[in-house]
């Protein structure tokens, strides 16, 4: 199976997009995952609903929404441009935006769960050992979500890669600047002959998902091996 | 010289709690609920009092009336849990040196070879805490506290998950403890057989009142 340049051109777009839309996401959602886990706050439901909300409402909106907000004309893209030049619109770096909001919430919920799930009396035993609030979450926190964090990332990733109605919405479908591979697939089951490339992408996208997803399982996996836990289950097992 | 004075409230349950507690063991007894564990958190800076005064030594720890308070990291005291609290992602090594690599150089009081010598864990070093069993959990635990060199040590039942055998493996590396360092211990036990052997005081605490000292005639342990 060879691949037209046309659609090297999207699978490369779309790995670019996917990528930079998981390290924006990376920092940012387990900060608020930190935040949602451990502290209280009025108005936490309102966070909560406010980050879940793009799984839940059609892409078309929030890609509405980033368009009528960062669109070169919007109060912050008018904003962005003047100041700084940066053009989201239309542009990859809007179509890393576009894949980052959709795909936020599957980040911060696997690490959400891996904070919940720390003892706290291990952070507190840090604390009495000389360890500040900062070094806690890095030598401790951190690192025993870190199953959490794999899985989120991942998630995060392939979602991205399959990222089409905000997408649509706020960027279009520019060759080259913001078709990625959904909307390269798009494209080609619109034109005449097209069915071929369409399948051949689709196999494509079917094979990156079960890649990322087996990838997830297995980093997972030793992950949690490293922190010792499945040696716990099994002495739990044994008991 | 550990000074305190607490009112703590949460929920239905109020403690209030005055002591004055020097070198050696002081033994903290009294029925489950009454408050031992909650009076040693508030030591250690795990709770904050609604009202209160805490100080070491001079140096004040917690004084509610003029808002000043030292965050429990800062505070140099060990504790050590129930059932010990090792990090599972750390090697023993590692549990070991977590606090003594945040402990100034010159305020180390013990070096590592010493610690594994006293408690007798050198060959553990390279494991991780779920290949451990529970008394060499707590071990590590004791050791990991001592090498932080804190100002005091609290224990918060530290034998209670362990089965006879291991108590009596292991209330002799206190016993060394306490005569080898002389550092101030608060001891939180529910055992006549513990706080004999080892306290030289004994403090008494009955639903959220610590009574202060009571005579160490084991017929009026709970």
């Amino acid at each position: 199976m060879s691949l037209t340049p046309a659609e090297w051109q999207a699978l490369q777009l779309s790995a670019r997009v996917a990528l930079c839309a998981t390290l924006l996401c990376l920092p940012a959602g387990v900060a608020l995952a930190w935040v949602l886990a451990r502290r209280r706050f009025p108005g936490k439901f309102m966070v909560e609903a406010l980050v879940q909300l793009p799984m839940v409402l059609p892409p078309v909106v929030p890609g509405y929404l980033l368009l009528w907000l960062l669109g070169t004309q919007g109060a912050v893209g008018s904003w962005l441009y003047a100041k700084f030049g940066i053009v989201l619109a239309f542009t990859w770096k809007g179509a890393v935006v576009a894949s980052a909001v959709m795909a936020f919430p599957l980040m911060v919920q696997p690490v959400r769960l891996a904070f919940r799930q720390i003892d706290q009396r291990l952070e507190q035993a840090a604390s009495t050992l000389g360890a500040s609030p900062w070094q806690v979450f890095f030598s401790i926190s951190l690192p025993l979500a870190m199953p959490g964090v794999i899985a989120g990332s991942l998630l995060c990733f392939s979602r991205s890669l399959g990222e089409f109605g905000a997408t649509m919405a706020f960027v279009g479908n520019i060759p080259g600047e913001t078709r990625t591979l959904p909307l390269a697939i798009y494209s080609f089951t619109h034109v005449p002959d097209g069915e071929s490339a369409a399948m051949r992408l689709s196999l494509l996208s079917i094979a990156l998902a079960l890649t990322a997803l087996l990838v997830s399982h297995f980093i997972t996996r030793r992950a949690e091996r490293a922190l010792g836990l499945h040696a716990m289950e099994d002495r739990r097992a044994v008991l | 010289m550990l000074c305190f004075d607490f009112t703590f409230q949460r929920g239905g349950f109020r403690l209030e709690a005055k002591a004055e507690i020097g070198d050696g063991v002081t033994a903290l007894v009294g029925a489950s609920g009454a408050g031992k564990s909650t009076l040693l958190a508030l030591i250690a800076g795990l709770l904050l009092p609604q009202r209160g005064f805490l100080s070491i030594d001079d140096q004040v720890l917690i004084d509610t009336a003029t808002r000043h308070q030292v965050p429990a990291w800062r505070r140099q005291f060990g504790l050590v849990f129930q059932d010990g609290q090792l990090f599972p992602h750390l090697s023993v090594r590692d549990n070991l040196l977590y606090g003594w690599h945040r402990c100034p150089a010159a305020e180390r009081r013990f070096a590592l070879d010493q610690v594994l010598a006293l408690l007798e864990i050198g060959s553990l070093l390279p494991r991780r805490p779920a290949q451990l069993s529970g008394g060499e959990r707590q071990r590590v635990a004791l050791g990991r506290a001592l090498l932080y060199s804190p100002r005091l040590l609290l224990l918060d039942e530290p034998l209670a998950s362990l089965d006879e055998r291991l108590k009596q493996q292991i209330l002799p590396f206190l016993k060394r403890l306490k005569e080898e360092t002389k550092l101030p211990m608060l001891y939180v036990s529910h055992l006549h057989s513990e706080v004999d052997y080892l306290a030289d005081r004994l403090l008494r605490i009955e639903s959220g009142r610590l009574l202060g000292d009571c005579p160490g005639d084991p017929a009026v342990l709970p």
